[in-house]
């Protein structure tokens, strides 16, 4: 399997063009305060059309730190090479001949030379700590480490079965995947009725789909009949993982007494919710998590209804009332979030209840293209839609990834069919919805923030 | 007879581009190798860094055994092509053996020019194209006193310069009245020529040897004009050529190289040729042109390979491009493009003779950047190459351009970025 690395990401819309990450280079590499020998180098964008450029009308020259790289094939010398392990075109100062055939290769002004050595200089991720990154104030840098992930999580394990009966892009069947890698095979797994078993988790004949035991509860005692297996593990003194993969309406609406009579009692299991906000597995009807105006089979758009007409229940934050060792949300379009609370939500099930709540859009539910998958959980995100955070008893409800210029809802309620038919009225309905929810969400963190 | 799927004759660099570009489509089809060189994969450009000592011949290797074992090459040196039966698919080498091909590429090279003056085959003379020319000079070199360049071209000055460097007294003999002519204009060759003068050099241009005889520690030439200039050191530096001699009785087309189209691919099926022994479409003449550059070679290297694998991703060759780095006691020069300024366009020129940085850009009617030439003047000549091959219009930003090649060029490069 091929290798992913870090890499350094550049968002020209929060760039403002202050130049720090050119003094953090000059001063880092060169011992130096000419930004000119910066090998980050902030460039005014060609649509800036007035003098100075505005916030947002800045791009940068920076090596790019290419897979298939041409400044490498065409040095004569042999000095420049792509270093497998980290992913980094590194320049060997000792072989290099100073010809600047590299800066004929390079498109992006990534290897430029440095006027005041005479020689070429090029960005080398100061070795995996960018100091660009932490120098700039408004985050338009960012330092991207999710290749980690896959590095890691390619090499562990795939304990589904291949071949699972989901829809075409589905995101569940994703997200499960990636769930089970993670907590590994020393686990009791329960899927309860939903997409989950429904795209073969139980198995067909006679055989699992699992590489781990795994059943089939009742949607109504999914908690309680996982938290009795895990007992008798305990009992026997065995160590496993007992685990609950559960649709939005497996816990919230009629699983929700045994889930919560096991968040109560602070029972040793990892409930992990695939919450693609409605029963879509027996034919999209709504769910007590089914947002406000979206259709299904049971809110339809005709004469007298226009979609649901009652808003989503806040599991999660019903959960924090349980005050449960862990309560997280998440998203598959943030990996290194969502495996961050997957490694935190594993340790808490060791001392008590632990509780993921994952977003997932449903193409086939949703109505949108199959190939549109984390785009859609991202908008939901970048809206404020969805808010991601965790609790824990001792520090309270943070924020994992805030969102401060949120895109406005209706740039996520575009990006699928479920809401096409709504008013002007339901799509301010639903943006007053997204403000209180953040206010309510933002409160507890306040809260937090003050202890 | 040994068989293969993919034929590649010649080690450097539009072959090792190929090798890259067939693997990154192809994991498993067998690749051999045939080289008429002795040793791993090296680079011609590197050789005026070896006959200075700043580089060693160990370490200018581009490739190890490893590469190959890794991907699968079976890397032969020392085993020179020598003719094609295309219809047959197979290739005779030197040693008379026999190799049967699917696909075959010609990434063969050139090979230095010696012109026929009368007497040359009496005299000793260096040519520098191989890692054997470079270390023979590079020994001949330390003991020289007395030594001639035949040509100004640009392996021509690397070497004269490094011969000055080395203590020998250095005559360079050009044709044409102007050195390096065809990389820069008169003003950037007159920088050039003074640089070589104030260390020493002496510079005979617009003349040409007419005879060459044995003389007392090497050769003595003959000008035109009727001087005469003893060497214990000439190295011959007039031009490349490609070696052809294996294509007699292919059928395979040539001109002064072997003729390719925009995917590389040669007048008979099955047979490709890229680099310095290809003859493929001029970016600003759409004609057939030599253009033996180092980054055309990987250029075309790549796109042969491709088109040799089938991979869907290919695109047709954009033409060539003249592109060149030059260095000069201390001094860089630049030039990307065409220094001819095409119709109704027009160049412009800025010099500053206290910092000794010049400038010249041509611009075509439409306000697109066709050339541009810097001495001491650093711009990215990559993103200026873009500039050219997308047609890029500078319009209202050309002044600004002009006063700032290196922010402005970046500048325009980021719009086609994204
Ligand atoms: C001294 C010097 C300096 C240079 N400086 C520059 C520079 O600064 N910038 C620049 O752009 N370019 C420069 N060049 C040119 C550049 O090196 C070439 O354009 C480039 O190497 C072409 O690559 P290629 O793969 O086409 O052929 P080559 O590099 O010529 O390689 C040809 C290969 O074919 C092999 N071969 C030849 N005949 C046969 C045969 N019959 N059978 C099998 N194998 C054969 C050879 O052994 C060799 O491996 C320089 C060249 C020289 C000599
Ligand atoms: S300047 Fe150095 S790194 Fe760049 S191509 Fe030349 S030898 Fe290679
Ligand atoms: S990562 Fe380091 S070397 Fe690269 S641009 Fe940033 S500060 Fe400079």
């Amino acid at each position: 399997m091929g290798q992913a690395y870090s890499t350094i990401a550049f968002d020209p819309a929060k760039c403002d063009g202050c130049g720090k990450c050119m003094t953090a280079c000059a001063s880092v590499k060169f011992d130096s305060t000419d930004t000119t020998r910066s090998l980050i180098q902030i460039v005014r964008s060609g649509g800036a059309s007035i003098e100075p450029p505005r916030p947002g009308e800045f791009e940068l020259a920076l090596c790019r730190q290419c897979a298939d790289p041409k400044c490498v094939t065409v040095c004569p010398a042999g000095a420049l090479g792509k270093n497998g392990a980290t992913g980094v075109i590194d320049w060997d100062a000792s072989k290099c001949v100073d010809c600047l055939l590299c800066t004929i290769g390079c498109s992006y002004a990534g290897i430029a030379l440095d006027e005041h050595s005479g020689r070429v200089s090029k960005c080398d991720t100061c070795d995996g700590k960018p100091a660009c990154v932490p120098a700039c104030p408004t985050g338009a840098l960012r330092h991207i480490t999710t290749a980690r992930i896959y590095n890691e999580v390619g090499s562990w394990e795939d304990l589904f079965a291949p071949g699972l009966a989901g829809c075409q892009g589905c995101n569940t069947e994703l997200l499960m995947r990636h769930a089970l890698r993670r907590v590994g095979p020393d686990t009791v797994l329960a899927t309860p009725p939903g997409c989950v078993p429904g795209m073969g988790s139980v198995g067909f004949n006679g055989t699992t789909g699992t590489k781990v035991p795994v059943f089939h509860p009742l949607l109504t005692n999914t908690a309680a009949m996982l938290a009795g297996v895990k007992r008798q593990y305990e009992r026997v003194g065995r160590k496993v993982t007992a685990m609950a993969i559960a649709g939005d309406g497996g816990a919230s609406d009629v699983g929700f007494q045994s889930l919560s009579g096991a968040a109560e009692r602070g029972e040793r299991i990892l409930f992990m919710v695939v919450d693609n906000e409605g029963y879509m597995n027996t034919g999209m009807q709504r769910s007590s998590c089914t947002p406000y105006g979206a259709w299904t089979s049971t809110t339809p758009v005709g004469e007298h209804t226009r979609g649901k007409s009652q808003d989503a229940k806040n599991l999660p934050m019903i959960m924090i009332n349980h005050r449960c060792e862990y309560v997280a949300t998440a998203s598959t379009a943030y990996m290194e979030d969502l495996y961050d609370k997957l490694d935190k939500a594993l340790a808490a099930s060791e001392r008590g209840f632990a509780y993921l709540h994952v977003y997932s859009p449903c193409t086939t539910g949703w109505r949108f293209q199959s190939a549109l998958n984390i785009e859609v959980a991202r908008k939901a995100v970048e809206s404020n839609f969805v808010t991601l955070w965790e609790y824990t008893p001792e520090s309270g409800l943070h924020f994992t990834r805030p969102v401060n210029d949120p895109l406005p809802v209706a740039d996520y309620l575009k990006a699928m069919g479920r809401f096409r038919h709504l008013s002007p009225e339901q799509v301010e309905h639903i943006q007053n919805k997204v403000a209180e929810n953040l206010r309510f969400v933002r409160k507890i963190a306040e809260q937090a923030d003050e202890r | 007879m040994h068989t293969t799927d993919y034929l590649i004759a010649g080690s450097s660099h539009a072959a090792l581009e190929a090798i890259n570009a067939i693997r990154m489509h192809d994991g498993e089809g067998a690749i051999t190798v045939v080289t008429r060189d002795p040793h791993r994969p090296y680079s011609p450009t590197v050789l005026p860094y070896v006959v200075s000592g700043r580089s060693t011949p160990e370490r200018v290797y581009l490739r190890d055994d490893d590469f190959f074992a890794h991907n699968k090459v079976d890397y032969r040196s020392g085993c020179a092509l020598a003719g094609i039966d295309p219809a047959a698919h197979q290739a005779r080498l030197a040693d008379g053996s026999t190799i049967a091909y699917r696909k075959l590429l010609l990434a063969t090279g050139a090979s230095p020019v010696v012109p026929p003056i009368p007497g040359i085959d009496r005299v000793d003379y260096h040519v520098l194209r191989t890692l054997d020319d470079a270390t023979r000079l590079r020994a001949a070199m330390a003991g020289s006193k007395n030594a001639v360049v035949l040509g100004a071209g640009l392996v021509g000055m690397h070497a004269a310069e490094n011969l000055v460097k080395a203590g020998a007294s250095v005559t360079i003999v050009e044709m044409s009245k102007q050195l390096t002519s065809g990389y820069f204009d008169e003003v950037a060759a007159g920088m050039i020529e003074q640089a070589f003068l104030g260390n020493g050099a002496k510079i005979r241009t617009g003349h040409r040897v007419v005879g060459l005889e044995p003389g007392p520690d090497g050769a003595t030439l003959q000008l035109d004009n009727g001087d005469t200039i003893p060497a214990d050191l000439l190295l011959v530096a007039v031009g490349v050529r490609p070696e052809l001699g294996y294509l007699d009785g292919s059928g395979i087309a040539t001109e002064r190289g072997i003729l390719v189209d925009d995917s590389m691919r040669t007048s008979v099926d099955d047979v490709w040729a890229a680099g310095d022994c290809a003859q493929a479409r001029g970016f600003f003449t759409g004609t057939p042109v030599m253009n033996a550059i180092l980054p055309d070679a990987t250029v075309q290297g790549r796109i042969a390979g491709m088109a040799m694998a089938g991979d869907p991703g290919l695109k047709p060759y954009p033409g060539g491009v003249p592109l060149n780095t030059y260095h000069f006691f201390g001094r860089h020069a630049i030039s990307v493009g065409s220094a001819a300024v095409p119709e109704g366009g027009r160049a412009q020129v800025r010099f500053d003779a206290a910092s000794g940085r010049y400038l010249r850009a041509v611009f075509d009617r439409d306000e697109r950047l066709t050339g541009i030439f810097g001495v001491n003047e650093f711009f990215d000549a990559g993103v200026m190459a873009q500039l050219i091959v997308r047609r890029t219009d500078l319009g209202p930003l050309r002044e600004r351009f002009f006063a700032q090649p290196l922010a402005t060029g970046r500048e325009l490069m980021s719009q086609l970025w994204r």
